[in-house]
Protein backbone atom coordinates (compact mmCIF):
# COMPACT_ATOMS: atom_id res chain seq x y z
CA UNK A 1 0.00 0.00 0.00
CA UNK A 2 2.79 2.95 0.90
CA UNK A 3 4.24 2.13 -2.85
CA UNK A 4 0.86 2.46 -4.40
CA UNK A 5 0.59 5.66 -1.71
CA UNK A 6 4.01 6.49 -3.62
CA UNK A 7 2.88 6.61 -6.83
CA UNK A 8 -0.60 8.02 -6.35
CA UNK A 9 -1.48 11.46 -7.90
CA UNK A 10 -1.74 14.54 -5.72
CA UNK A 11 -5.13 15.33 -5.22
CA UNK A 12 -6.78 18.29 -7.29
CA UNK A 13 -7.65 21.61 -5.06
CA UNK A 14 -10.73 23.64 -4.94
CA UNK A 15 -9.68 27.35 -4.63
CA UNK A 16 -11.13 28.63 -1.60
CA UNK A 17 -13.18 31.89 -1.90
CA UNK A 18 -11.37 34.93 0.19
CA UNK A 19 -12.60 36.16 3.09
CA UNK A 20 -11.24 39.46 4.60
CA UNK A 21 -10.26 42.98 4.00
CA UNK A 22 -6.97 45.05 2.27
CA UNK A 23 -6.74 48.89 1.73
CA UNK A 24 -4.78 49.82 -1.34
CA UNK A 25 -3.24 53.29 -2.65
CA UNK A 26 -4.69 55.29 -5.26
CA UNK A 27 -2.05 53.29 -7.93
CA UNK A 28 -3.87 49.93 -6.52
CA UNK A 29 -0.92 48.98 -4.53
CA UNK A 30 -1.65 46.26 -1.64
CA UNK A 31 -1.12 48.57 1.82
CA UNK A 32 -2.27 46.24 4.28
CA UNK A 33 -4.19 42.74 4.04
CA UNK A 34 -6.71 40.07 6.48
CA UNK A 35 -7.15 38.06 3.36
CA UNK A 36 -5.58 34.48 4.03
CA UNK A 37 -1.93 33.77 3.03
CA UNK A 38 -2.92 31.13 -0.01
CA UNK A 39 -5.05 34.23 -1.90
CA UNK A 40 -2.43 35.27 -4.27
CA UNK A 41 -1.69 39.06 -3.89
CA UNK A 42 -2.20 39.93 -7.52
CA UNK A 43 -5.64 39.20 -7.55
CA UNK A 44 -6.39 41.48 -4.52
CA UNK A 45 -4.36 43.81 -6.69
CA UNK A 46 -6.58 43.02 -9.53
CA UNK A 47 -9.68 43.30 -7.80
CA UNK A 48 -8.44 46.86 -6.18
CA UNK A 49 -7.57 47.86 -9.55
CA UNK A 50 -11.07 47.32 -11.19
CA UNK A 51 -12.53 48.80 -7.80
CA UNK A 52 -10.58 52.17 -8.46
CA UNK A 53 -11.59 52.14 -12.49
CA UNK A 54 -14.98 51.92 -11.33
CA UNK A 55 -14.81 55.15 -9.12
CA UNK A 56 -12.98 56.99 -11.64
CA UNK A 57 -15.65 56.02 -14.33
CA UNK A 58 -18.37 56.84 -12.60
CA UNK A 59 -17.03 60.38 -11.80
CA UNK A 60 -16.01 60.65 -15.83
CA UNK A 61 -20.18 60.20 -16.20
CA UNK A 62 -20.62 62.34 -13.60
CA UNK A 63 -21.54 59.74 -10.86
CA UNK A 64 -19.81 60.56 -8.04
CA UNK A 65 -19.61 57.72 -6.19
CA UNK A 66 -17.66 56.73 -2.67
CA UNK A 67 -19.05 53.10 -2.09
CA UNK A 68 -19.53 50.11 -3.87
CA UNK A 69 -21.71 46.42 -3.51
CA UNK A 70 -20.79 44.01 -5.99
CA UNK A 71 -23.14 40.79 -5.49
CA UNK A 72 -21.72 37.54 -7.22
CA UNK A 73 -23.83 34.37 -6.79
CA UNK A 74 -21.09 33.09 -4.33
CA UNK A 75 -18.68 36.38 -3.01
CA UNK A 76 -20.01 39.97 -2.00
CA UNK A 77 -17.28 42.59 -2.61
CA UNK A 78 -18.21 45.78 -0.40
CA UNK A 79 -15.64 48.83 -1.43
CA UNK A 80 -15.16 52.66 0.38
CA UNK A 81 -12.94 54.55 -1.35
CA UNK A 82 -10.18 55.96 1.01
CA UNK A 83 -8.83 59.69 -0.27
CA UNK A 84 -8.13 58.36 -3.72
CA UNK A 85 -7.03 54.73 -2.44
CA UNK A 86 -10.03 52.04 -1.19
CA UNK A 87 -10.52 49.40 1.65
CA UNK A 88 -12.30 46.56 0.12
CA UNK A 89 -14.01 43.68 2.19
CA UNK A 90 -14.38 40.26 0.49
CA UNK A 91 -17.44 38.00 2.34
CA UNK A 92 -18.22 34.49 0.78
CA UNK A 93 -22.25 33.77 0.08
CA UNK A 94 -23.10 30.44 1.20
CA UNK A 95 -26.81 29.54 1.17
CA UNK A 96 -26.80 30.48 5.47
CA UNK A 97 -25.50 33.81 4.91
CA UNK A 98 -27.91 35.06 1.92
CA UNK A 99 -30.82 34.08 4.06
CA UNK A 100 -29.41 35.79 7.62
CA UNK B 1 -35.02 10.46 -29.47
CA UNK B 2 -31.98 9.07 -27.14
CA UNK B 3 -30.80 11.57 -24.30
CA UNK B 4 -27.36 11.92 -24.48
CA UNK B 5 -24.87 12.08 -21.70
CA UNK B 6 -21.59 13.36 -21.00
CA UNK B 7 -19.61 12.42 -17.70
CA UNK B 8 -16.31 14.19 -16.81
CA UNK B 9 -14.07 12.67 -14.15
CA UNK B 10 -10.21 12.47 -13.95
CA UNK B 11 -10.76 9.24 -12.71
CA UNK B 12 -10.70 6.78 -15.59
CA UNK B 13 -11.88 3.76 -13.49
CA UNK B 14 -14.82 5.96 -12.10
CA UNK B 15 -15.91 7.47 -15.38
CA UNK B 16 -16.06 3.08 -16.45
CA UNK B 17 -18.03 2.70 -13.43
CA UNK B 18 -20.42 5.46 -14.36
CA UNK B 19 -21.03 4.61 -17.73
CA UNK B 20 -21.99 1.27 -16.51
CA UNK B 21 -24.44 2.51 -13.78
CA UNK B 22 -25.93 5.24 -16.56
CA UNK B 23 -26.89 2.62 -19.00
CA UNK B 24 -29.49 1.66 -16.93
CA UNK B 25 -31.52 4.20 -17.14
CA UNK B 26 -35.39 3.69 -18.45
CA UNK B 27 -34.33 6.40 -20.65
CA UNK B 28 -31.69 4.29 -22.55
CA UNK B 29 -29.09 7.53 -22.98
CA UNK B 30 -26.31 7.93 -25.26
CA UNK B 31 -23.01 7.84 -22.93
CA UNK B 32 -20.04 10.01 -23.69
CA UNK B 33 -16.98 10.10 -21.25
CA UNK B 34 -13.92 12.42 -20.90
CA UNK B 35 -11.20 12.72 -18.45
CA UNK B 36 -10.54 15.98 -18.31
CA UNK B 37 -12.54 19.55 -18.42
CA UNK B 38 -10.72 20.92 -21.77
CA UNK B 39 -12.19 17.52 -23.62
CA UNK B 40 -15.36 17.92 -22.28
CA UNK B 41 -15.80 21.42 -23.59
CA UNK B 42 -14.66 20.29 -27.09
CA UNK B 43 -17.11 18.18 -27.15
CA UNK B 44 -19.82 20.10 -26.32
CA UNK B 45 -18.67 22.49 -29.11
CA UNK B 46 -18.73 19.87 -31.55
CA UNK B 47 -22.64 18.21 -30.46
CA UNK B 48 -25.59 19.20 -28.65
CA UNK B 49 -26.15 16.99 -25.25
CA UNK B 50 -28.81 16.73 -22.97
CA UNK B 51 -26.89 16.40 -19.68
CA UNK B 52 -23.18 16.84 -18.34
CA UNK B 53 -22.53 15.30 -15.15
CA UNK B 54 -18.87 16.42 -13.94
CA UNK B 55 -16.69 15.87 -10.97
CA UNK B 56 -15.66 19.24 -8.97
CA UNK B 57 -11.54 18.04 -7.84
CA UNK B 58 -10.13 17.86 -11.33
CA UNK B 59 -6.86 19.24 -12.52
CA UNK B 60 -5.74 21.93 -14.70
CA UNK B 61 -9.39 22.83 -14.98
CA UNK B 62 -11.50 21.80 -11.88
CA UNK B 63 -15.19 21.39 -12.19
CA UNK B 64 -16.12 24.88 -10.84
CA UNK B 65 -14.49 26.73 -13.95
CA UNK B 66 -15.85 23.87 -16.46
CA UNK B 67 -19.72 24.61 -15.18
CA UNK B 68 -18.91 28.26 -14.79
CA UNK B 69 -17.48 28.57 -18.81
CA UNK B 70 -20.73 25.57 -19.70
CA UNK B 71 -23.75 27.93 -17.97
CA UNK B 72 -22.19 31.19 -20.27
CA UNK B 73 -21.73 28.96 -23.21
CA UNK B 74 -24.79 26.41 -22.95
CA UNK B 75 -27.34 28.00 -20.57
CA UNK B 76 -30.01 25.07 -22.17
CA UNK B 77 -27.41 22.30 -20.97
CA UNK B 78 -28.87 20.20 -17.85
CA UNK B 79 -25.92 20.16 -15.41
CA UNK B 80 -24.88 17.88 -12.27
CA UNK B 81 -22.14 18.13 -9.77
CA UNK B 82 -20.95 14.30 -9.16
CA UNK B 83 -17.96 14.61 -5.78
CA UNK B 84 -16.59 13.39 -3.22
CA UNK B 85 -16.33 16.90 -1.66
CA UNK B 86 -18.90 17.57 1.37
CA UNK B 87 -17.64 21.11 2.24
CA UNK B 88 -20.85 23.84 2.09
CA UNK B 89 -19.24 26.35 1.04
CA UNK B 90 -18.82 24.49 -2.30
CA UNK B 91 -22.28 23.25 -2.22
CA UNK B 92 -23.33 26.59 -2.52
CA UNK B 93 -21.17 27.89 -4.82
CA UNK B 94 -22.15 25.09 -7.21
CA UNK B 95 -26.06 26.14 -6.70
CA UNK B 96 -24.95 29.66 -7.35
CA UNK B 97 -23.75 28.89 -10.71
CA UNK B 98 -27.03 27.82 -11.66
CA UNK B 99 -26.03 23.88 -11.50
CA UNK B 100 -29.30 21.89 -11.50
CA UNK B 101 -28.12 19.16 -8.95
CA UNK B 102 -25.28 18.56 -6.29
CA UNK B 103 -24.84 14.63 -5.39
CA UNK B 104 -22.15 13.47 -2.99
CA UNK B 105 -20.95 10.04 -5.22
CA UNK B 106 -22.92 7.33 -3.97
CA UNK B 107 -21.86 4.96 -1.82
CA UNK B 108 -24.01 2.18 -1.31
CA UNK B 109 -26.95 0.59 -3.48
CA UNK B 110 -29.60 3.15 -2.26
CA UNK B 111 -27.85 5.88 -2.63
CA UNK B 112 -27.09 4.89 -6.78
CA UNK B 113 -30.73 4.13 -6.90
CA UNK B 114 -32.06 7.62 -6.09
CA UNK B 115 -28.98 9.29 -7.81
CA UNK B 116 -30.49 7.37 -11.05
CA UNK B 117 -33.98 8.63 -10.39
CA UNK B 118 -32.97 11.86 -9.92
CA UNK B 119 -30.95 11.72 -13.12
CA UNK B 120 -33.84 9.99 -14.76
CA UNK B 121 -36.56 12.85 -13.54
CA UNK B 122 -33.77 15.59 -15.30
CA UNK B 123 -33.76 14.04 -18.48
CA UNK B 124 -37.40 13.66 -18.74
CA UNK B 125 -37.82 17.40 -17.71
CA UNK B 126 -38.48 19.94 -20.41
CA UNK B 127 -38.78 23.83 -20.30
CA UNK B 128 -42.64 25.07 -20.94
CA UNK B 129 -44.06 28.08 -20.90
CA UNK B 130 -47.45 28.34 -18.64
CA UNK B 131 -48.31 28.38 -15.12
CA UNK B 132 -46.89 26.28 -12.86
CA UNK B 133 -49.83 23.17 -11.63
CA UNK B 134 -51.80 23.99 -15.01
CA UNK B 135 -49.51 23.13 -17.89
CA UNK B 136 -49.43 25.14 -21.19
CA UNK B 137 -52.35 26.64 -20.16
CA UNK B 138 -52.48 30.41 -20.37
CA UNK B 139 -53.39 32.53 -17.70
CA UNK B 140 -56.23 33.55 -19.79
CA UNK B 141 -57.23 29.68 -19.90
CA UNK B 142 -57.33 29.57 -16.34
CA UNK B 143 -59.42 32.74 -15.80
CA UNK B 144 -61.98 32.13 -18.60
CA UNK B 145 -62.22 28.19 -16.86
CA UNK B 146 -63.05 29.98 -13.89
CA UNK B 147 -65.24 32.32 -15.10
CA UNK B 148 -67.38 29.90 -17.01
CA UNK B 149 -68.19 27.49 -14.12
CA UNK B 150 -69.56 30.23 -12.13
CA UNK B 151 -67.20 29.80 -9.75
CA UNK B 152 -65.99 32.50 -6.50
CA UNK B 153 -62.34 32.81 -5.83
CA UNK B 154 -59.32 34.67 -5.38
CA UNK B 155 -56.46 33.61 -7.78
CA UNK B 156 -52.86 34.76 -6.14
CA UNK B 157 -50.47 34.67 -9.33
CA UNK B 158 -47.02 35.19 -8.59
CA UNK B 159 -44.38 35.72 -11.10
CA UNK B 160 -40.78 35.60 -9.29
CA UNK B 161 -40.68 38.75 -6.77
CA UNK B 162 -44.07 39.84 -8.71
CA UNK B 163 -47.22 39.17 -6.57
CA UNK B 164 -50.87 39.95 -8.14
CA UNK B 165 -54.34 39.22 -7.24
CA UNK B 166 -57.53 38.59 -9.39
CA UNK B 167 -60.83 38.43 -7.51
CA UNK B 168 -63.88 36.45 -9.23
CA UNK B 169 -67.04 36.69 -7.97
CA UNK B 170 -70.03 34.01 -9.50
CA UNK B 171 -68.45 33.86 -12.60
CA UNK B 172 -66.97 37.97 -13.28
CA UNK B 173 -63.86 39.27 -12.37
CA UNK B 174 -64.60 42.23 -9.52
CA UNK B 175 -61.33 43.56 -8.21
CA UNK B 176 -57.53 43.20 -8.91
CA UNK B 177 -54.88 44.39 -7.31
CA UNK B 178 -50.43 44.06 -8.00
CA UNK B 179 -47.88 46.00 -5.92
CA UNK B 180 -48.20 49.35 -7.56
CA UNK B 181 -51.82 48.74 -9.36
CA UNK B 182 -55.47 48.00 -8.71
CA UNK B 183 -58.62 47.59 -10.61
CA UNK B 184 -58.90 47.01 -15.11
CA UNK B 185 -55.01 48.51 -14.85
CA UNK B 186 -53.81 45.71 -12.30
CA UNK B 187 -55.78 43.40 -14.58
CA UNK B 188 -54.03 43.99 -17.53
CA UNK B 189 -50.53 44.26 -16.02
CA UNK B 190 -51.08 40.60 -14.49
CA UNK B 191 -52.18 39.57 -18.13
CA UNK B 192 -48.96 39.69 -19.37
CA UNK B 193 -47.20 38.06 -17.43
CA UNK B 194 -45.66 34.89 -19.33
CA UNK B 195 -45.24 32.32 -16.71
CA UNK B 196 -45.42 32.27 -13.17
CA UNK B 197 -47.31 29.94 -10.36
CA UNK B 198 -50.93 30.87 -9.47
CA UNK B 199 -52.66 29.43 -5.79
CA UNK B 200 -56.69 29.56 -6.30
CA UNK B 201 -57.51 31.11 -2.61
CA UNK B 202 -61.00 31.25 -1.46
CA UNK B 203 -63.34 33.49 -1.91
CA UNK B 204 -63.87 36.72 -0.29
CA UNK B 205 -67.50 37.88 -0.78
CA UNK B 206 -66.99 40.95 0.72
CA UNK B 207 -64.62 42.24 -1.52
CA UNK B 208 -65.52 45.71 -3.26
CA UNK B 209 -66.03 45.58 -6.93
CA UNK B 210 -63.63 47.97 -8.95
CA UNK B 211 -63.80 46.19 -12.03
CA UNK B 212 -67.50 46.29 -13.96
CA UNK B 213 -66.60 45.29 -17.30
CA UNK B 214 -67.47 41.96 -18.04
CA UNK B 215 -64.65 39.14 -17.90
CA UNK B 216 -65.07 38.54 -21.84
CA UNK B 217 -64.39 42.26 -22.32
CA UNK B 218 -61.61 42.61 -20.28
CA UNK B 219 -59.93 39.77 -21.93
CA UNK B 220 -60.43 41.14 -25.52
CA UNK B 221 -58.98 44.47 -24.14
CA UNK B 222 -55.66 42.52 -22.98
CA UNK B 223 -56.00 40.56 -26.44
CA UNK B 224 -56.26 43.77 -28.22
CA UNK B 225 -53.45 45.45 -26.29
CA UNK B 226 -51.04 42.92 -27.16
CA UNK B 227 -51.76 42.81 -30.42
CA UNK B 228 -51.07 46.83 -31.07
CA UNK B 229 -47.75 46.09 -28.57
CA UNK B 230 -46.52 43.51 -30.96
CA UNK B 231 -47.68 45.26 -34.06
CA UNK B 232 -45.55 48.10 -33.18
CA UNK B 233 -42.21 46.03 -31.97
CA UNK B 234 -42.70 43.75 -35.52
CA UNK B 235 -42.72 46.84 -37.28
CA UNK B 236 -40.01 48.70 -35.47
CA UNK B 237 -37.92 45.92 -34.23
CA UNK B 238 -37.98 47.29 -30.68
CA UNK B 239 -40.68 49.18 -28.55
CA UNK B 240 -41.03 52.98 -29.30
CA UNK B 241 -39.15 54.89 -27.14
CA UNK B 242 -41.30 57.57 -26.35
CA UNK B 243 -44.17 55.31 -25.80
CA UNK B 244 -45.73 55.81 -22.37
CA UNK B 245 -47.08 51.90 -21.99
CA UNK B 246 -43.38 50.89 -23.46
CA UNK B 247 -41.51 48.59 -20.61
CA UNK B 248 -39.11 51.26 -19.77
CA UNK B 249 -42.04 53.87 -19.41
CA UNK B 250 -43.33 51.40 -16.23
CA UNK B 251 -40.13 50.90 -14.88
CA UNK B 252 -39.07 54.66 -14.62
CA UNK B 253 -42.63 54.74 -13.13
CA UNK B 254 -41.60 51.64 -10.03
CA UNK B 255 -41.80 53.69 -7.19
CA UNK B 256 -38.11 54.88 -5.58
CA UNK B 257 -36.59 54.66 -9.66
CA UNK B 258 -35.42 58.53 -10.89
CA UNK B 259 -34.15 57.28 -13.92
CA UNK B 260 -33.90 54.44 -16.18
CA UNK B 261 -30.78 53.19 -18.53
CA UNK B 262 -31.12 49.99 -20.95
CA UNK B 263 -27.81 49.00 -22.64
CA UNK B 264 -27.96 46.11 -25.23
CA UNK B 265 -25.50 43.97 -26.17
CA UNK B 266 -24.69 41.62 -29.15
CA UNK B 267 -24.24 42.64 -33.07
CA UNK B 268 -26.16 46.14 -32.81
CA UNK B 269 -24.81 47.61 -28.80
CA UNK B 270 -27.13 50.67 -28.17
CA UNK B 271 -29.10 52.36 -25.35
CA UNK B 272 -32.50 53.42 -24.15
CA UNK B 273 -33.04 55.71 -21.13
CA UNK B 274 -35.46 57.48 -19.30
CA UNK B 275 -35.50 60.83 -16.94
CA UNK B 276 -31.13 60.42 -17.81
CA UNK B 277 -28.96 63.50 -18.32
CA UNK B 278 -25.94 62.34 -19.76
CA UNK B 279 -27.20 58.86 -21.21
CA UNK B 280 -24.38 58.07 -23.48
CA UNK B 281 -21.50 58.76 -20.84
CA UNK B 282 -23.79 56.48 -18.57
CA UNK B 283 -24.04 53.60 -20.90
CA UNK B 284 -19.93 53.25 -21.57
CA UNK B 285 -19.46 53.51 -17.62
CA UNK B 286 -22.19 50.88 -17.13
CA UNK B 287 -20.71 48.17 -20.50
CA UNK B 288 -17.29 48.88 -19.00
CA UNK B 289 -18.46 48.13 -15.26
CA UNK B 290 -20.68 45.05 -15.68
CA UNK B 291 -17.97 43.33 -18.44
CA UNK B 292 -15.00 43.97 -15.80
CA UNK B 293 -16.67 42.78 -12.93
CA UNK B 294 -17.99 39.93 -15.10
CA UNK B 295 -14.62 38.98 -15.57
CA UNK B 296 -13.12 39.27 -12.50
CA UNK B 297 -15.99 36.96 -11.28
CA UNK B 298 -14.70 34.22 -13.11
CA UNK B 299 -11.25 34.88 -12.40
CA UNK B 300 -12.27 34.80 -9.17
CA UNK B 301 -14.98 31.61 -9.44
CA UNK B 302 -16.85 33.91 -7.62
CA UNK B 303 -20.69 32.78 -9.60
CA UNK B 304 -22.28 35.16 -12.07
CA UNK B 305 -22.25 39.07 -11.29
CA UNK B 306 -25.60 39.65 -10.21
CA UNK B 307 -25.71 43.02 -9.57
CA UNK B 308 -23.39 46.05 -8.51
CA UNK B 309 -24.49 49.03 -6.85
CA UNK B 310 -23.02 52.60 -5.92
CA UNK B 311 -23.68 54.92 -3.47
CA UNK B 312 -22.66 58.24 -2.20
CA UNK B 313 -24.46 60.94 -0.11
CA UNK B 314 -25.84 62.19 -3.33
CA UNK B 315 -26.24 59.24 -5.74
CA UNK B 316 -27.35 56.06 -5.45
CA UNK B 317 -27.42 53.44 -8.86
CA UNK B 318 -27.99 49.87 -8.92
CA UNK B 319 -26.20 47.90 -12.64
CA UNK B 320 -27.33 44.20 -13.50
CA UNK B 321 -26.64 42.48 -16.15
CA UNK B 322 -29.67 40.52 -17.03
CA UNK B 323 -30.13 38.26 -20.81
CA UNK B 324 -28.54 40.60 -23.29
CA UNK B 325 -29.33 43.49 -21.54
CA UNK B 326 -27.67 45.58 -19.07
CA UNK B 327 -29.96 48.03 -16.53
CA UNK B 328 -28.18 51.21 -14.85
CA UNK B 329 -31.02 52.95 -12.56
CA UNK B 330 -30.94 55.82 -10.39
CA UNK B 331 -33.21 55.22 -7.21
CA UNK B 332 -34.05 57.99 -4.66
CA UNK B 333 -31.47 59.06 -2.02
CA UNK B 334 -32.36 57.40 1.64
CA UNK B 335 -33.17 53.73 0.28
CA UNK B 336 -31.19 50.87 1.95
CA UNK B 337 -29.40 48.55 -0.51
CA UNK B 338 -31.64 45.94 0.72
CA UNK B 339 -34.58 47.77 -0.77
CA UNK B 340 -32.57 48.45 -3.74
CA UNK B 341 -31.34 44.83 -4.25
CA UNK B 342 -35.16 43.60 -4.01
CA UNK B 343 -36.72 46.54 -5.84
CA UNK B 344 -34.54 45.50 -8.58
CA UNK B 345 -35.28 42.02 -8.58
CA UNK B 346 -39.47 43.38 -9.37
CA UNK B 347 -38.00 45.55 -11.90
CA UNK B 348 -36.06 42.87 -14.45
CA UNK B 349 -39.45 40.63 -13.58
CA UNK B 350 -41.67 43.37 -14.74
CA UNK B 351 -38.69 43.69 -17.66
CA UNK B 352 -39.34 39.76 -18.53
CA UNK B 353 -43.28 40.12 -18.64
Amino acid sequence: MGILNLFSKPPAMLMLLPRGSFTVDREGRLLASTLPQAFPQELAEDIAMEVLAVFRGAKNARLSLNELVVRFANLKLTARELRGGAIIFLVPQTFSSQHR
Amino acid sequence: MRPKILLVDDEKDLLELYREMLTRLPSSPEIFTSSSAARALALLEAEPFTLLVSDLKMPRMDGLQLLSIVRRKFPELRTVVLTSVTDEQFRSRVYGLGVDLFWNKPTSNEEIRQFLECLESLLGRESQNGFRGVQSKSLVDIIQLECLSQNSAVLKITNGPLTGHIWIQSGEVIDAQTDELSGEEAFHRILLWKAGNFESLPAEPGRNQTIFNSYQGLLLQTAQAQDEAQGQIDAQGTAPEGDANSPLAAISHFPGVEFVLCVKAGATPGFEARDLENPQLVADWTRETLEQFRSLGERLQAGPLQQLQGRSPRTHVALTPHDDVSFCLGWEHGLSAKQVQDSMNKVLALWAS
